[in-house]
């Protein structure tokens, strides 16, 4: 099996995690631990992506542009990515970001909205940039749709095109599927981000290797939006017993994943009933924390609100409507608030 | 009773819709013509099957004709700017639907009678009619220091045009929610949705306070605003009532008012569901209308 290229995004989606809060001095040391255990990439942004410091998807404690420079200036080895989604973040903030030192950028948009990206992918290539597309919540599409859809963003100028199953709701033979579809329609790299609300983020990654993916993704000790993702620590461990020589340093990433990123924790990140129900529903795993604070708000229960919210096919940057099932839901037992 | 002869330009969608709601209400305006530059267009087609002149020279046609006071541009951005000098030379109001903005933005139950001479008005953007005069409504109570709009609609009623240009939706709804809103900083976010069947228009605001206020007569103001929209905009409506939260902000631990609402579309062409282009369409005839009564009575004043 090819050796595929490894992205941490602790300080992205891990961002999630720990409410925007991520200062400079611990990414530096995230950062700095990482580029030292050979990991290639290196993501770095507000979780929602470039610009996403807002009241609907939690403000930064921190200048995300203060995170990125300070990424930039640590990392040796590692190319810095960030995260940018069309309407949340502008070109202003692309072309800022290019500005301080990033290498890679991740564009991303919900499966089916792939026509939006073209001129943040002909503006990221201009700014000589090497450009991956996202695909969030690929598991509401079948694999032609997403084929469809990764060819746009191919003719636009992306060099790898991810399945990202968003909510933690794919299991191995849906990775299979349209990660080796895209493989077979696309001439360019094909990656493969993970969540685990199904305790499947390990196994779901390494079915995307088998099935041809270049690129995959890991967090230290899994911190990443709601259940969090393939542990980047653990996927190297699988990797090495597999014999695929990746280079990372094992014991960097676990002394790391241990010291550095565990005690960030606001709490263990477990495949808990929110998780889980997010992940069966099908929800946006960023939803978690605003589900929670809406039920303690409303009186209502989280469970029920993710199962509404999967109904409603809610996609990503769709908090708002976290508020609307809540107050829907106490209305209808007539919980006043 | 005598009317004002408006024309439509842009034989699109946004167009045809906009040709049935006139057609449908006896208000102050008369369509005396549709031009496009198709002459296969689908929306020529129906003007000429309900009677109206067409042309396909697009704003040639309109030109030609001095009695045509008013002009709904329905074209593009790039159309609106080369076609804006012709309207005003010619004293014809230019009630501009294209994200252009050459002239001042308005919003029918914010700003329209302070822009009744300006000849040119811009209607923002869906996401800006619908949400920017739920702002203004809270900052005419108590100051609105951050306002933050979030606009989503159905996938398949978001033309190319929005697609390939999402900057300039952000960056135009956001100066209007600053400009009409009256908030002193603003963000504005769209949020497009494929689900099946397609959703309603649905809007969220947030504005934050920096300072104590009277939550009932913030709540009395929006919900008193969101009625004066549904005079014009029929499928208009609050969803539920607005609601305190306390959000931690850049600013502090602040007090944020949340207005939820949704646009259900009236159907005259556009389905039901792309109430954002129905508020649109629906706005535009509300500044033609309004505008053709105060052009009638200034000339019966003049007489």
């Amino acid at each position: 099996m090819k050796i595929p290229r490894l992205t941490d995004t602790t300080l992205r989606d891990g961002d999630h995690a720990v409410s925007h809060s991520y200062t400079p001095e611990q990414v530096r040391a995230i950062v700095k631990d990482l580029d030292e255990a050979g990991v290639p990439v290196i993501e770095v942004s507000h979780g929602s992506g470039l610009n996403g410091s807002t009241i609907q998807q939690g403000f930064s404690i921190h200048s995300e542009y203060d995170l990125i420079k300070v990424a930039v200036e640590t990392a040796k080895q590692a190319k810095i990515a960030s995260l940018f989604v069309p309407g949340i973040g502008t070109s202003k903030e692309l072309r800022e970001a290019a500005e301080l030192g990033i290498s890679v950028l991740r564009i991303a948009v919900h499966c089916t909205e792939a026509d939006v990206t073209e001129q943040y992918f002909r503006l990221a290539k201009e700014l000589g940039l090497e450009t991956v597309g996202f695909l969030m919540m690929s598991h509401t599409q079948p694999a032609s749709v997403l084929v469809e859809q990764a060819k746009l963003m191919e003719s636009y100028g992306a060099d790898c095109v991810y399945v990202v199953d968003s909510a933690g709701a794919l299991v191995q033979s849906g990775v299979r599927e349209r990660v080796s579809a895209l493989k077979e329609a696309l001439s360019i790299q094909v990656g493969f981000h993970a969540h685990n609300n199904l305790g499947l983020a390990i196994g779901n990654t390494i079915t995307a290797l088998e099935a041809g993916a270049d690129q995959i993704d890991g967090t230290l000790r899994g911190l990443g939006a709601g259940a969090g993702n393939a542990p980047t620590e653990v996927l190297v461990a699988v990797l090495n017993k597999m014999n695929i020589e990746t280079g990372i340093n094992l014991a960097i990433l676990m002394d790391a994943a241990e010291e550095k990123v565990a005690p960030l924790m606001q709490s263990p990140i477990v495949i808990d009933r929110g998780n889980l129900s997010s992940g069966y529903a099908g929800v946006y795993n960023s939803f978690l924390l605003h589900v929670k604070h809406a039920a303690e708000k409303f009186g209502v229960g989280v469970s029920e609100i993710m199962e509404e919210l999967g109904k409603r096919q809610t996609v990503a940057g769709q908090e708002d409507w976290i508020l609307d099932v809540a107050v829907e839901l106490a209305e209808k037992k007539g919980i006043t608030v | 009773m005598t009317k004002v002869k408006a024309a439509i330009l842009g034989s699109g969608n946004i167009g045809t819709d906009l040709m049935y709601k006139i057609l449908k209400n006896d208000g102050n305006m008369e369509l005396a013509l549709v031009a496009g530059i198709d002459p296969n267009s689908e929306g020529l087609a129906r003007a000429k099957a309900k009677g109206i002149a067409v042309s396909h020279h697009g704003i040639d046609a309109i030109l030609e004709d001095p009695e045509i006071k008013i002009v709904f541009d329905a074209t593009s951005a790039k159309a609106h700017k080369l076609n804006a000098q012709a309207l005003r030379e010619q004293g014809k109001l230019a009630v501009d639907m294209t994200p252009a903005a050459v002239g001042p933005f308005v919003v029918p139950t914010v700003n329209l009678h302070d822009h009744l001479e300006a000849m040119n008005v811009n209607l923002i953007s869906c996401g800006g009619q619908a949400t920017t005069p739920l702002v203004h409504a809270v900052n005419r109570v108590v100051p609105v220091h951050y306002a933050e709009v979030i606009a989503t609609a159905a996938s398949v009623s978001i033309g190319p045009g929005t697609r390939q240009n999402v900057d300039e939706f952000v960056r135009t709804t956001a100066n209007a929610v600053q400009q009409i809103g009256g908030a002193t900083i603003a963000r504005a976010i769209p949020v497009f949705n494929p689900a099946q069947p397609p959703i309603n228009m649905t809007n969220s605001v947030y504005a934050v306070m920096k300072e104590e206020f009277d939550e009932a007569a913030v709540i009395e103001s929006v919900q008193s605003i969101a009625a004066e929209i549904s005079s014009y905009v029929p499928g208009y409506r609050l969803k539920g009532t607005p609601f305190v939260d306390y959000r931690e902000t850049p600013w502090g631990r602040l007090p944020t008012v949340v207005i939820m609402n949704e646009v259900i579309g009236a159907g005259d062409f556009f389905p039901t569901y792309a109430g954002n282009l129905d508020i649109m369409t629906a706005s535009a005839y509300r500044v033609g209308d309004v505008y053709a009564a105060h052009y009638l009575s200034a000339k019966e004043v003049t007489q």
